[in-house]
């Protein structure tokens, strides 16, 4: 971060002419100075320790117990169960099929977002002068939609009987029933995963074009450099943090991922799109807070391992 | 910006040898490259044209021809039943109030923390920042069932107070104040702490008047976050009179499973989408400085 300066150091220049010793003085200033900073800072400390910081503690404690809803009056009375609920998951063969299944999420739709996000933003960036504010509009529009909607969108669209095939039908292809589907309904749940997620992707990349020096396209251009080379020798080198940061911020939104398959299908068919998120989810809704709890954590350590990475590759560039 | 400094319909002179290098490449992918975006932003927008068509359908008419999306004759049938007799003006006025809450709360909390981060030199600014950090990654998932016991203990099961509370200070808020506060010089500031004003002052008099873009952001993303917020309400909200818009619009889907009333659905997600949708339009620069601003770390 960086140096500031000590806001307290005019006042104790006036302080020293003052007849307390200068030290005396210093701490009595850092003390109120520190008082005044938590008086500002209490109303996001309090939400935060409330909402945060115990519930996270809270879901450690309550995953080595057999917490169940039906405990929720006497919370205090359940019993220390250890690492039992971790081994229960474990040996779950619906949560390790969820595994794979976020798995499937992460490795299919964090590069088919990266990826079009990319080529958008590469398409504005690159001399498109009009209507360039229309394309972005319309491309980062689906972000601020309601996924509630959208999710009821995509059924009306991939129902047996609805618009898709239809239009399949109008060329002559048997539609499929989609979402029944075991092997097809997790494509149509990615699928509306990324139609909400490119747009996030294409403005962040957008913003780490637009660093980059004209110059040096231009000294590029003058060596007789095409686009693709300098596509190749300068764009992709030179947003390389950028493709960093939007890859871990897809993966780890992709890691708990939790409306798009709980709104579409509720996981199913059979389980085939259910995802860990999901999984938390249904334990709490059948009562039992102690593995739904162990099995977040589980999330926790991912998402934090994901972050952990993301902060060694940036020390090692900077 | 971009290579060009002149609008695409001359012929481009920019650098001679610019020009040479890529006039050629460039008169050809052009008409590509618009149709390219052309073709996407149609794609994009589709399931937007889908919904206005299939709200504007009679019940009757989607049960005779399910998937089309052009309606024969316009009505306007599914939004009055919508408000009649599925509850949406509650569930309007719920969404309404929750949002109001989660803003004026996060105003305040994002702002004074923001501010303290940035300006203020104090014991324990270190941890106090790597907790915004933190809360940003913490799942969901993992806070929900706590969060849940919680809500339930302080009395709050099934309130809208205890839909908006988690939301009131978002990390994400007091990180974008913070961001901007930085770049206030201190100079402003100090000269008003050396005439001896208070700090509670110098925040009010003088800080929170040069943060407006920032307040603004906050506004934004804290109510897009609230609007659209849909697991923490549909786990508060035990009944109708508590539902907020996406949870009343779920729940309404779920009831209506075995006769798919889909101009009726489509109608709710109408009104859900709008609000935030005529927002962006107006306030766009906004909206994306929110969500770059979450990337930026």
């Amino acid at each position: 971060m960086t140096t500031t300066v000590d806001p307290g150091a005019p006042h104790r220049m006036r302080r020293l002419r003052s007849s307390r010793s200068s030290r005396g003085a210093r701490s009595a200033r850092g003390t109120r100075r520190t008082a005044v900073a938590w008086v500002f800072l209490a109303p996001f400390a309090v939400v935060f320790l409330l909402y945060t910081a115990i519930p996270t503690v809270a879901a450690l404690g309550f995953s080595l117990t057999d917490l169940r809803g039906a405990d929720l009056r006497h919370p205090f009375a359940v019993d220390f169960t250890g690492l039992e609920n971790y081994l229960r998951l474990f040996q779950d063969q619906s949560f390790l099929r969820d595994i794979l299944n976020t798995g499937l999420f992460v490795v299919v739709g964090v590069p088919l977002t990266m990826g079009l996000g990319f080529a958008l933003a590469v398409a504005l960036n690159s001399g498109i002068r009009r209507l360039r504010g229309v394309f972005r509009t319309v491309f980062f529009a689906p972000v601020v939609t309601n996924v509630v909607a959208v999710a009821l969108i995509w059924q009306y669209a991939f129902n047996s009987d609805g618009t898709v095939n239809k239009v399949l039908g109008a060329v002559g292809l048997a539609g499929p029933n989609w979402l029944d589907d075991p092997n097809l309904a997790m494509p149509v749940v990615i699928l509306l995963g990324v139609w909400r997620n490119f747009g996030t992707a294409m403005v962040l990349f957008l913003a780490g074009l637009q660093a980059i020096p004209e110059d040096m396209y231009e000294a590029a251009a003058l060596d007789g450099a095409g686009r693709w080379r300098q596509l190749r020798h300068i764009t992709l080198p030179l947003l390389l943090p950028t493709t960093l940061m939007v890859s871990v911020l897809l993966t780890v939104f992709y890691l708990q991922v939790f409306d798009e398959p709980y709104l579409l299908t509720d996981g199913g068919p059979l389980g085939s799109t259910e995802s860990m998120a999901l999984y938390t989810y249904h334990q709490f809704g059948s009562g039992e807070f102690g593995v739904s709890s162990a099995a977040s954590f589980v999330m926790l350590l991912l998402v934090a391992l994901v972050s952990a990475v993301q902060f060694r590759l940036l020390r090692s560039r900077s | 910006m971009t290579v060009l400094a002149t609008p695409a319909t001359t012929r481009p002179t920019a650098d001679p040898a610019t020009d040479r290098a890529t006039a050629p490449r460039r008169s050809l992918s052009r008409p590509l490259l618009y149709g390219a975006l052309v073709l996407c932003a149609l794609l994009t927008l589709l399931p937007f044209v889908w919904v206005v068509g299939g709200s504007l359908r009679s019940l009757a008419e989607i049960r005779s021809d399910p998937g089309a999306w052009v309606p024969h004759h316009v009505t306007l049938d599914n939004f009055t039943r919508l408000f009649r007799t599925a509850g949406f003006g509650r569930f309007l006025v719920n969404s309404v109030v929750v949002a109001a809450l989660v803003v004026a709360g996060n105003i305040v909390a994002a702002s004074a923390a923001g501010y303290a981060l940035a300006k203020l030199d104090f014991a324990g600014r270190r941890v106090a920042f790597g907790a915004v950090m933190a809360a940003m990654m913490v799942p969901f998932s993992t806070v929900f069932v706590t969060q849940f016991v919680l809500t339930v203990d302080m009395g709050l099961a099934d309130t809208l107070t205890g839909i908006a509370l988690p939301g009131v200070a978002l990390p994400l808020s007091v990180f974008i104040m913070r961001q901007y506060a930085m770049s206030i010089p201190d100079e402003l500031l100090e000269a008003a702490r050396i005439d001896g004003a208070g700090e509670f002052r110098i925040f009010f008099r003088i800080f929170l008047p040069l943060a407006g873009p920032a307040v603004a952001t906050i506004t934004i993303m804290s109510f897009l976050s609230s609007w659209n917020n849909f697991i923490w309400p549909l786990i508060v909200a035990q009944s109708m009179d508590t539902y907020t818009l996406p949870v009343g619009l779920a729940a309404t889907s779920q009831a209506a499973a075995h006769v798919t009333d889909y101009g009726l659905l489509l109608a709710g997600a109408i009104v859900v989408m709008l609000p935030v949708l005529v927002l962006f339009l107006f306030l766009q620069r906004y909206f994306v400085q929110g969500i770059s601003g979450s990337g930026m770390r």
